[in-house]
Parts: structure tokens; C-alpha cells; sequence
């Protein structure tokens, strides 16, 4: 009887929340509130690229810098075939297109390199945004003689749709793998991945395809956002603050749990939007690396584990006194 | 036909030669203990069988299929699994994950969730240990770690299994259990190779010996033909 | 053999100076194990100590004398609060080395940040030693030669200490074996945070002499060094500093190779690095001059 409604109260909040929340977002937008589509287009982007993140470097431990390299195909996907002037294909396939690109870009990747050790990872990815960005810069300026794109600018409205539809995804999908024994193998490999090649793990397969995967939810939203920002270039495109801010969202919010990522990226693309619009614009960046540095200090299993944390306390103190 | 059996097997780090020439075998039913001092190279062949390492020359084969030079997780399907020196366990999953882990990836048969959490929980009422199912195995003392890491090489379904140090680290109570649970996976129809420094454990436990030392095979035999063995006193036992 | 001079000579000219600054991300990150990303910014920092100071008629060179010693306290306070509490905090050193490299980004952000708002993103620059000197056809400024000679010698002096000095003998136990040198008696915390001071202190010196010759600027300066120090750590060996001695040498000839080639350019020198690491990491990931 009593585990009846345990069960309820669990399957309430891992399928009943979101879904009311998903049904928020879906509905909102009719009410004409304009500034709230903006805030919340910047919000479905970092809860994307933060979950996305988490789904690979928050279980396993390798800490990809990455994500701006994966974004910023998606970008130049847009660039290419959903130009300004010229042909250009539906919005959707250049959404496929660039999360493709992005899938197989980080397979091959991942394969070469996932062999690295931890640091080494780290550094190889961070170098990977800058090479990207150079080469880019290097071609658009010595070959075509230009700098930057023009992307066809989409409605607000349609880029919150879309983003909407691919964060769901992101979430299902990192729900879905996170529960399956891909989850668990992906755990095993965080804590020891000798052991978990000895237990029958396919580590090098189960990395690579992971990796894949978070990458194409990446590129998918640099295809959407480009069309709302529709001037691109390579400093735009792969900034290195694209890799590092949803790897501080994920540690802020804690990536324990999918809520860590989700939480930590709306919290801190509102501070963002507060900061980047008010007087406080050129301390952003200051106050940013601050809160960085304190969240690494003082936060280190976030702020879903510091709620985890005090709960408990709370929980054990009422047990303690009945 | 062996079960498995090394030929030859060379392996060596810069200029140090760890394993050198070795040929060894064991037969089905099997319990066959690895002696030498430390250093001996027992557990760089236990790398070897394991595929942690590939020789440098010579082949291992198993049930008459050479496997020298496939990966660690094929070689786990194919049923041969292993425990480490030193507890290699997944601190922060649950007992019962660490179990179910292997149950899920190592099995061949490629059981379902529900099989595996079933045949994970066989496992740990197997090694004494279904009470501690639901906490993190970092919370448990190192001689039930130790029982993690059988249960978990046995959740492969192995036909073979290699016990790196078992008994190491354990009091006298702890040796006593665990040479119980040898027995105990050897009933279950499993063949087993352990590395073993306690010698009580070992010459009660294992059907023959195979005695390392700087990475040559310099004994072999029974424990009663090891225990007399001249050269074994000089080099190890006499120490 | 003009072009040939312009390249050799010229990379070398300033191939001494990523020497120096990748000698300090290799105590930085050898031995005190931060993949420090704010590097760059602490030679930004020294370069901009040095504009300031010369603007009242000081000379630029006699500014290292306070750059050095002020960036080592600020390195050194910086490790024993921030990185100093990560290490303690951190179970494994794999998870320190990742949390560290996570913070050294968002002290990256603070260092940048602090510059721009006192200084402005516009490039500065000073005239100094701007007479050429004529090497074989090959024409160089006065200042890159005494630039280089320092970078140099202030290299080698200090791996001397290294190699000699008490203090040296400490860094090197602390980079074969932090835990075992802790146990041996030496204070591991002031140690490796007197490593990360001294790096601190060879980029800013590095910024000091790079700021009499170039153009510098707050904002976008300091990344490409840190890019250029990973390198060549990587190159060397890790915690090798005569290994990052010529590595740095290497990439500044590679780099100002890759300038002159007509149809790749300077934007590609910076590329043309990461091509050298991405290979060193597949091939040879202990660097050429590891063991």
C-alpha cells in the first residue's frame, strides 16, 4: 500500500513536472509577451547545450571543452545552406544537417582521441574550438576576401519552437540513457575504466557514440540560433565562452541528476541577461569568472547536491527528535 | 584440448623482461595457484590473459581459439573474467549496480535488466552480501570490496576466472571465508587461476602450482611436489 | 639566404621569448598541476605594468624588476587560496586537474576583465631601441635582439636555480612525486604554489619584453601565448625546462616559417601550432624530449 504511493509521488515528479512545464512552454508564447520569448530562447539554448554536455562529461569524467566547436558547425551549417540571399533549404533538414555534422565530426573525434587521458582530453578539445576558429577566419578572409555571413533571419517565435522541441529531445534522450545500462556503463567508466573494460564494457564504443550524441543536440541548436543572430562569424561562432559556460551551468546546477544542468542554466542565463542589459554590462564577464571560481570552491556537487545535502539534514533532525 | 593455455608468452617494459617465455595450461574443473616473489611477473600474466597487456610474442588460446591480442570486454564475453590486486570497484554505484554492470555487459547471452538485477542478486547471496545491496560499495570494509569484485567477475558468467590477491589485506577469520568461497565458485563449475602470497590458502586450496620467478616458470607441480621442490625453498619459500 | 635569415634568425628572435613563457606554464602545470589558461593573461598583465610604468620616463627593461617580483606574489597568493583548496578538496589528481583548469578559465575571465577596465581594449604601444640592425641582408629591430637576450638569459638563469639551489631541488622531488616529497619533509603547499608564482613571474616578464616590441592590447592578447605555452609544453615534455626551452625555439621558427609561406600567412601560425599539438598527442604524447 505504502509503496503504491511512493511510486505515484515518484512517477509524478520524473514524468508529471516536466510535462507541466513542457506544457507552460508550449502555451506561453501565444500570450504575446515578447521580451519572455527572447529570455527564454536564451534559456532553451544553455539548457540545451548544458544537458547536452552532461550527458557525456558529466557521467564519465572527461571534461570536453568542445561544445563550441559542435555549436559552431551548427552555425556555419546555417551559414551555408540557410543563407540570407541565395537557395536555401528548409529550416529542418539544415537542423538534421547540422546535428549530423556534428554527430559524425565528434565520432571521429572522440575516436581519436578518447584514448587521452583526462587533461589531455581537456586540451585537445579546447584546441579544437580555436583551430576551427582560425582556419575559418584564415579562409573567409585570404581565400573569399570577406568577413562573416548573413543567415535568413526566422521568427522569434519560430526559433523558440524549434528550440523547444529539440531541448525535449535532449532531455529524453539523457532521461532515457541515463536509465538504460548504457547509463550504468557510462558511470562505470567515470569511476574506473579499466575495471568496467573487464566487466565486458565496450568502453572505446560506449564513449565515442555517447560523445557523438551530445554533439549533434549541440550543432542542432547552433543551426536554430544562428537564425535569430543572423550575423555569423568565426569569432561568434566558436567563442571559447560557448564551451566553458554550460560546463560552469552543469557544475553550478550539479550533474548528478539532469535537473543540476537544466536548473544551473536557467539561473545563470538569467543572471546573464540581467547583467549583459543592465549597467553591470562590462562587469559581466568579471562577475561571471567570479562566480566560476566560486562555484568550483565552494559548490562541488552543485546546487541540486547542496538541496540533496541540507535535506537530508532537515530529514535526519526530525527523525532525531520524533 | 586445455581450456586455456599460454605458449611462449613474452612480454617486457623498456628494458626489463616481466614475463618471459612462459607456457602454462589449465583444464577444466581446475583450481591452479601462481607463486614468486613480488616482482615475479604473476600479475603482468594475469595482464595478459586478461588482454590489459598483449605479448610481445607467443599466443594464449582458450577452448582452442586463439585470442592473443583482442580487446579486455571480448575477451570478459568470451568467459574469462578477473578481480585486481588492488579493489578496482565503482565506488559510488550501489553494491548491487557494480554486480549488475557486469551481469548486463559481460554476460554473452545478453540477459535483460530484469535477468540481470535477478542474477546480480544471486550473486551477492552467493559472496554473503545481499544486506549491503543498496549502498555505495565505498562504504564497505576492503574483504567484502574484495567480495564485490568476485561477485561482479562471476555476474560475467566466466568459465574461467583469475583471482588477483584475493586473500591479501584480510585477517585470519577473512582467509579462512574466502578460501570457503574458492571452493565454493570451483563447485559452481567455474575453473580458476589465482595469485595467492599466503600459503596456507594456496596449498589447500589449489590442484597444481605454478611457480614465477623474474618472469620465468621455474617450478610446476602439485602442492606437495612444490612444497618439496628444492629450488622453490631456495628461491621463495625459504626466504 | 635573406628570407632563410628572416625566418631562422627571426623565429629564434622570437622563439626565445615562448621559451620563457612555456618555462613557466611547465612549473605551472608540470610540477603545480594547473593547465593554467590564465597564463596569457598574466603576460598581458606584465605587459601593461611595463607600458604604465615607462609612460613616466622609466626605462621598460629596469620594469621587470618590479613586474617579476609582483606577479610571483600574486601567483603565489593565488595558489595557496584558490588552487591550494581545490587540491585538498579533490579526490583523485584527475578531478584536481580538471577542477583546476575550470577555475584557471574563470580566473582567466577576473585577470582579463581587470585589465580592460583599467586600460580599455584599444592596442597600446611605446617606441623603444626601433633602430634596424642589419644581419647578413636580414633587417631586425634592436629591440627584438635585447628582447630575446633576456628572455634567454633570464631562462637559464633560473634553471640554474633549479637545477642547484635547495629550493630547486624541492620543485623537482615535488614533480617526480608530490606525495612522497610531502612525506620527505618538504612543505608541498608552499612549494608547488612557489612553482605557479614563478610562472606567474617568467609570463609577466615575458610580457615586459614583448610589450617593447609589440603591440599589445587587454583583450586578445594573452590566449594566443597560453595556446603557444601548451604547445610547447606538450612538445618538451611535460615538466621539462629545457625541454620547453627548445620546444620554444622550434615553434618560434615553425610559427614565423608558417608566416612567410605566401599563400598560408600569419592568421595560420596559430593553426599551424595546433597541427603540431594534435600530432604530438597521437604520436608522441610524452613530447619529444620526455622519457
Amino acid at each position: 500500500m505504502d509503496l503504491n504511493r511512493i511510486n505515484w509521488k515518484k512517477a509524478f515528479i520524473t514524468a508529471g513536472i516536466p510535462l507541466i512545464i513542457l506544457a507552460v512552454l508550449v502555451f506561453f508564447p501565444m500570450y504575446g509577451w515578447d521580451y519572455g520569448v527572447t529570455l527564454f530562447t536564451h534559456f532553451l539554448m544553455f539548457v540545451i547545450l548544458s544537458v547536452a554536455w552532461t550527458i557525456f562529461s558529466g557521467t564519465t569524467g572527461y571534461i570536453s571543452l568542445a561544445t563550441a566547436a559542435f555549436f559552431g558547425i551548427g552555425i556555419y551549417a546555417s551559414a551555408l545552406l540557410y543563407p540570407a540571399a541565395g537557395d536555401r533549404y528548409p529550416l529542418y533538414v539544415v537542423v538534421l544537417i547540422g546535428g549530423a555534422v556534428s554527430f559524425v565530426l565528434a565520432f571521429i573525434v572522440g575516436a581519436i582521441t578518447l584514448r587521452l587521458k583526462g587533461i589531455y582530453f581537456a586540451m585537445f578539445t579546447f584546441g579544437l574550438v580555436l583551430l576551427f576558429k582560425e582556419i575559418i577566419y584564415w579562409y573567409e578572409i585570404t581565400v573569399e576576401g570577406r568577413r562573416g555571413r548573413l543567415v535568413a533571419l526566422e521568427a522569434n517565435d519560430t526559433v523558440y519552437y524549434y528550440l523547444l522541441v529539440i531541448m525535449a529531445l535532449t532531455i529524453l534522450v539523457a532521461y532515457l540513457i541515463k536509465r538504460s545500462k548504457y547509463g550504468l556503463a557510462l558511470q562505470s567508466i567515470g569511476e574506473n575504466e579499466e575495471a568496467a573494460a573487464h566487466m565486458g564494457v565496450n568502453i572505446t564504443m560506449v564513449k565515442v557514440l555517447t560523445y557523438a550524441v551530445s554533439a549533434a543536440f549541440m550543432g542542432a541548436v547552433g543551426v536554430v540560433m544562428a537564425t535569430k543572430w543572423t550575423y555569423v562569424d568565426p569569432g561568434v561562432a566558436f567563442s571559447p565562452m560557448m564551451s566553458f559556460s554550460p560546463v560552469l551551468m552543469a557544475i553550478f546546477g550539479g550533474f548528478g541528476s539532469i535537473y543540476g544542468p537544466v536548473i544551473g542554466a536557467v539561473i545563470f542565463s538569467y543572471i546573464e541577461e540581467i547583467l549583459k542589459t543592465g549597467d553591470w554590462s562590462k562587469y559581466y564577464m568579471l562577475i561571471f569568472g567570479s562566480i566560476l571560481v566560486a562555484t568550483i570552491l565552494f559548490l562541488p556537487s552543485g546546487l541540486v547536491g547542496l538541496i540533496q545535502n541540507v535535506w537530508r539534514r532537515v530529514m535526519e533532525r526530525r527523525r532525531a527528535s520524533a | 584440448m586445455h581450456l586455456l593455455e599460454g605458449n611462449k608468452l613474452t612480454i617486457n617494459f623498456g628494458g626489463l623482461t616481466a614475463v618471459s617465455e612462459v607456457d602454462f595450461y589449465v583444464d577444466k574443473g581446475e583450481i591452479l595457484g601462481l607463486i614468486g616473489p613480488n616482482g615475479a611477473g604473476k600479475t603482468t600474466l594475469f595482464n595478459l590473459i586478461s588482454a590489459t597487456l598483449t605479448p610481445k610474442s607467443g599466443t594464449i588460446t582458450f577452448k582452442g581459439r586463439n585470442i592473443t591480442g583482442i580487446k579486455p570486454y571480448q575477451i570478459c564475453r568470451l568467459g574469462i573474467s578477473r578481480t585486481f590486486q588492488t579493489v578496482k570497484i565503482f565506488g559510488n554505484m550501489t553494491v548491487l549496480d557494480n554486480v549488475r554492470l557486469a551481469a548486463l555487459f559481460g554476460d554473452c547471452k545478453k540477459p535483460s535488466e530484469a535477468e540481470a538485477t535477478k542474477a546480480a542478486m544471486g550473486l551477492l547471496e552467493f559472496v554473503g552480501l545481499v544486506g549491503s545491496a543498496g549502498i555505495p560499495a565505498r562504504g564497505l570494509t576492503l574483504a567484502n570490496q574484495k567480495r564485490i569484485e568476485v561477485a561482479r567477475a562471476l555476474a560475467a558468467q566466466p568459465e574461467l576466472v583469475l583471482l588477483d590477491e584475493l586473500m591479501a589485506g584480510l585477517n585470519q577469520t577473512e582467509i579462512i571465508e574466502a578460501m570457503d568461497l574458492v571452493r565454493k565458485i570451483r563447485d559452481r563449475g567455474v575453473t580458476i587461476i589465482m595469485i595467492e602470497h599466503v600459503m596456507k590458502a594456496i596449498m589447500n586450496v589449489c590442484d597444481r602450482i605454478i611457480v614465477l620467478n623474474y618472469g620465468k616458470k621455474i617450478a610446476e607441480g602439485t602442492p606437495q611436489e612444490i612444497a618439496n621442490s628444492k629450488i622453490v625453498v631456495e628461491v621463495y619459500l625459504g626466504e | 639566404m635573406e628570407l632563410f635569415l628572416n625566418i631562422v634568425l627571426g623565429g629564434l628572435l622570437i622563439g626565445g621569448i615562448y621559451s620563457l613563457v612555456s618555462m613557466g606554464l611547465s612549473l605551472q602545470y608540470g610540477v603545480a598541476r594547473v593547465l593554467n589558461i590564465a597564463h596569457g593573461e598574466f603576460l598581458m598583465f606584465g605587459a601593461f605594468i611595463t607600458f604604465w610604468i615607462q609612460q613616466n620616463n622609466v626605462d621598460p627593461l629596469l620594469t621587470i624588476l618590479i613586474v617579476g617580483p609582483a606577479l610571483f606574489i600574486a601567483g603565489f597568493i593565488l595558489y595557496r587560496t584558490v588552487f591550494t583548496t581545490i587540491r585538498l578538496k579533490s579526490p583523485n589528481p584527475g578531478v584536481f586537474e580538471s577542477n583546476s583548469l575550470l577555475a584557471a578559465f574563470g580566473i582567466y575571465l577576473i585577470v582579463q576583465n581587470i585589465a580592460v577596465s583599467i586600460w580599455g581594449t584599444v592596442p597600446h604601444s611605446f617606441s623603444y631601441l626601433g633602430s634596424a640592425v642589419n644581419i647578413s641582408g636580414a633587417l631586425f629591430q634592436e629591440n627584438r635582439l635585447v628582447a630575446a637576450a633576456f628572455a634567454v638569459v633570464i631562462g637559464i638563469l633560473f634553471y640554474i636555480f633549479i637545477a642547484r639551489s635547495r629550493t630547486g631541488k624541492a620543485i623537482r622531488a615535488a614533480a617526480q612525486d608530490a606525495s612522497t616529497a610531502a612525506l620527505m619533509g618538504v612543505n608541498i603547499n608552499n612549494t608547488l604554489a612557489l612553482c605557479f608564482g614563478f610562472g606567474a613571474a617568467m609570463a609577466g616578464i615575458a610580457g615586459s619584453l614583448i610589450s617593447i616590441c609589440y603591440p599589445i592590447q587587454t583583450n586578445v592578447m594573452g590566449l594566443g601565448y597560453t595556446v603557444i605555452a601548451i604547445v610547447v609544453v606538450t612538445l618538451g615534455g611535460l615538466g621539462s625546462i629545457p625541454g620547453s626551452f627548445i620546444g620554444g625555439l622550434i615553434l618560434g621558427v615553425v610559427g614565423t616559417a608558417v608566416a612567410y609561406t605566401k599563400w598560408l600567412g600569419s592568421d595560420l601560425a596559430v593553426a599551424s601550432y595546433y597541427v603540431i599539438f594534435i600530432l604530438l598527442l597521437l604520436l608522441r604524447p610524452k613530447g619529444i624530449f620526455g622519457k
